[in-house]
């Protein structure tokens, strides 16, 4: 079986979670037998990507003479840039990509009689633009390639995957990693939505990452419930053997959010709990490490609330910072308003430490060493901060468990179950 | 002639209401009486007064023939008295009608044996004194919380003068020996054991209304066939189980009243079979062999230990805490912080904080208020916390000489 994969980013060029996922899928995929050709708009060269086959969108030539690539074409013209639009920011880096397109490759003029586009394949102003042209090139690509389905990850890759099976056609699976809802809340970008909705109606199955995603896109999306999969995501193992040591420069436990400070991660929720906790025990610090469009709205809150000697903002962290980040901490804290998996927590615990998840995230379907509250639940959270650093055998408890369930979350049984969707969806398409 | 020992267990905990932390100091309000009633009065409804008229009429209709035995805890009795008094007057009903004997327990439903035997002493006392008051009668057989049974625990019961004790018959004590026999005491030989039947008894309690089993639909009939077809050398079957099996567990719509309303006359009419109550199964029958029995064994899951109670990191340090103010608490007697004290103490607090039920059975579940282990464990804490800091700042307020000097028959026992 051979698989068309339309990913958009691919290690080490990532910027979060979609990056992470597609690839720990792939190997596992790899592992059952199947092979995979997977596009992404910008190969850097220094991807490391196995027996994967990665095409590079940008080497691809699209004739524009073709009718199909005529009509998207036409449609770029008016397909306008949202300054304001988040398109896809899971992570922090979210702002350094930004700053890179900015200032290079995406200035350049991009011409009719262009055969080559140069994609950034990162997340910036011109996104809309790229995604158009990703579909072209998703069905340049189709046309010159031997496979048996296609498989497209999250809403920037859904036109190319459509466009692909329009051409081959071939069935098309659609995997929602997060969703227009998880992203924005209620104030939703109505062509993101557009594009996510028209992909999962033209896919014969709808992946989604947990039951939470899984229902928004029946409700939100009214997607054909038959159709849609939940496959919750695997964890890859730690990189490095090395464990990062417990350094803490502080006597006083350490309680600590990391992420995105955007609406999204409910930063304001882990403020307020904190307040809440320092009422009652100053024996603790806050740490918010992370940037985004709320952090100074966070620093104002927190010095409004009078603990600033108490809570600390880290600005956004990175690589080894964020391993030293969970070494000191003695609990961490995920309150995300809606978080169609969330990886983070997984891997605080591997890291040793307890943590709290908002009920609202999909990672709280399948751990159970771990406390779980509503985000909007300060009490709660604030209590069960409470308890995991003042009674000891609490974190000891997810020192003996977490780590082990943790371990034992892997990609392989994803894999498994993706390879499922792949026969039924080729039985399908074979009896039709 | 064999017989059929009928007992069941009556028992609704204190359930703590939800506390947290920033009430630590200011609120010593722990239990959360309306989830309490709510409970009680319906299980009241559903359960212990139809239950109670269904074996009532048995009693009528058969004699002397039928008999049961209960073991209420201190817990329900409490309970019964604040929320469903008209429960308390149909045991003494039933007590009334000399068919039915009450056994004795410790008055909190604790673990308390594992830990202190003063106090379990003390809670026997305690309990034993309520049946007698209640019920008139003075009881004469011992059963512990969740039928936890070791040869330390059968010591301190013969000591107390108690000749007959129900435990569990768990198969990694009996090996090839039948459960179906009276057995004693290894170390105190003049303590008989009753032992529970788990297969028969579990197809009542929690295969009945399973319907994924082959037994299924399990009629009075093919029950009594069962009894009737077991070893000739056996002598007694032993059903125990939950009261709560009759209308909560199992529902009045999967049969469970008319099974019980059927079984005892078809077993009376078709067998020579005979119900019979542990006291009177204590004077008939002698013991076949001692049991000895060096680690407590229960009558919860497979294991039969006490996993699932205590064991774990968070069910540890809640126990030792617990058990770290036994001085205090029994120094100040006052009787508030000694009722708290053993409300506190209720095996069902431990239970909630098992994390077995992560990969075991649904039994676990069930009337457990709280969505993980980790809740119950903090709210428990938060709530011992408070109730520390009240009996600390109560003992620090003692004036120094009227200080007592620390009772000598203290001696605790670690697990």
């Amino acid at each position: 079986m051979k698989v068309l994969m339309f990913g958009w980013e691919f290690p080490p060029h990532i910027s979060g979670g979609l990056g992470t996922a597609s690839f720990g899928l792939t190997k596992a995929l790899l592992k059952t037998g199947i092979d995979i050709i997977f596009v992404i708009p910008k190969a850097y060269g220094d991807e490391n990507p196995g027996k994967v086959r990665l095409l590079n969108a940008s080497d691809v030539a699209v004739s524009i003479t073709d009718e199909i690539f005529k009509s998207h074409w036409d449609q770029i013209s008016y397909l306008e840039v949202d300054s304001t639009l988040l398109p896809y920011s899971t992570e922090d880096e979210y702002f350094t990509i930004l700053e890179k397109i900015e200032a290079g490759t995406s200035s350049e003029k991009i011409t009719l009689d262009a055969q080559k586009y140069t994609f950034s394949g990162g997340y910036g102003k011109n996104l809309m633009e790229e995604v158009r042209r990703y579909a072209l090139v998703g069905a340049a690509i189709a046309r010159d390639h031997e496979f048996d389905l296609i498989h497209a990850h999250d809403w920037l890759t859904y036109m190319a995957g459509v466009e692909a099976k329009k051409v081959s056609g071939k069935p098309l699976v659609v995997h929602m990693h997060a969703t227009e809802f998880d992203r924005s809340g209620e104030n939703i970008n109505q062509s993101v939505f557009d594009i996510e909705r028209s992909g999962m109606m033209a896919a014969d199955r709808v992946v989604a990452v947990s039951n939470m995603t899984r229902s928004i896109v029946i409700n939100r999306h009214g997607i054909d419930e038959s159709k849609v999969i939940t496959v919750h995501n695997g964890v890859e193992p730690p990189s490095t053997t090395s464990q990062v040591e417990n350094k803490k420069f502080v006597k006083e436990k350490i309680v600590t959010f990391l992420g995105r400070i955007t609406y999204q991660k409910g930063p304001e929720y882990f403020v307020e709990a904190a307040y809440k906790v320092l009422q009652r025990d100053p024996n603790v610090r806050f740490v918010m490490a992370g940037s985004g469009d709320l952090l100074t709205k966070m620093i104002k809150r927190v010095a409004e609330l009078g603990i600033s000697t108490r809570f600390h903002f880290t600005g956004f962290l990175k690589g080894d910072d964020v391993d030293k980040m969970f070494g000191m901490s003695d609990v961490y804290v995920m309150p995300s308003v809606s978080e169609p998996f969330g990886i983070s927590p997984l891997e605080a615990m591997r890291s040793n430490v307890p943590v709290i998840i908002s009920k609202q995230s999909g990672v709280a379907e399948i751990l159970k060493h771990a406390i779980k509250v509503d985000f909007w639940d300060i009490d709660a959270m604030a209590d069960a901060i409470y308890g995991l650093i003042n009674y000891p055998s609490l974190p000891q408890m997810f020192k003996s468990y977490g780590k082990e369930e943790v371990d034992n979350i892997k990609w392989d049984q994803a894999g498994v179950k993706v390879k499922e969707i792949y026969d039924q969806v080729l039985v399908d398409y074979h009896t039709k | 002639m064999k017989s059929v020992c009928l007992y069941f267990q009556i028992h609704q905990p204190f359930r703590l209401r939800t506390y947290r932390f920033f009430d630590i100091g200011k609120n010593h309000d722990y239990f959360d009486d309306y989830a309490n009633r709510f409970i009680m009065q319906q299980v009241a409804e559903k359960c212990y007064l139809p239950a109670n008229t269904l074996l009532l009429d048995l009693i009528e209709s058969l004699g002397k023939n039928f008999k049961v035995s209960f073991s209420i805890s201190g817990m329900a009795l409490d309970q019964f008295e604040l929320y469903a008094p008209k429960v308390l007057d149909s045991f003494k009903e039933l007590a009334d009608t000399g068919c039915v004997e009450f056994l004795t327990e410790t008055h909190a439903h604790s673990l308390v044996s594992l830990k202190s035997k003063s106090e379990f002493i003390n809670q026997v006392k305690i309990h034993a004194g309520r049946i007698e008051s209640l019920f008139g009668q003075k009881p004469v057989t011992f059963r512990n919380t969740e039928l936890i049974y070791s040869n330390e625990i059968g010591d301190m019961v013969f000591d107390m003068g108690y000749r007959t004790m129900i435990t569990e018959g768990a198969k990694h004590i009996l090996g090839w020996k039948s459960n179906n026999r009276m057995y004693c005491s290894a170390t105190s030989p003049k303590l008989k054991l009753l032992l529970k039947n788990f297969q028969l008894s579990d197809d009542i309690a929690f295969r009945f209304s399973e319907q994924r089993w082959n037994e299924w639909p399990l009629t009075a009939e093919k029950y009594v066939g069962w009894l009737s077809s077991i070893d000739s050398k056996d002598e007694v079957i032993n059903l125990f189980m939950d009261y709560e099996t009759f209308g909560e567990h199992q529902w009045e719509e999967t049969g469970i009243f008319d099974f019980l309303k059927a079984f005892p006359p078809l077993l009376i009419k078709k067998t020579k079979m005979r119900f019979r109550t542990p006291a009177e199964l204590s004077s008939k029958l002698q013991p076949v062999s001692p049991l000895q029995v060096p680690y407590p064994i229960s009558w919860a899951d497979e294991e039969r230990d006490l996993t699932a109670w205590l064991g774990n990191e968070l069910q540890d340090e809640a126990f030792s805490k617990l058990y770290d103010i036994e001085d205090k608490v029994l120094t100040l007697n006052d009787p508030d912080i000694l009722q708290q004290w053993r409300y506190l103490q209720t095996s069902d607090h431990f239970y909630y904080m098992c994390t077995k039920w992560f990969s075991d059975g649904i039994v676990h579940r069930y009337f457990n208020p709280y969505t993980s282990p980790y809740d119950a464990f903090i709210n428990y804490m938060n709530v011992l916390s408070d109730f520390t800091l009240v009996v600390e700042d109560k003992y620090a307020a003692i004036p120094k000489d009227k200080t007592p000097v620390k009772r000598k028959n203290l001696k605790h026992k670690t697990l």
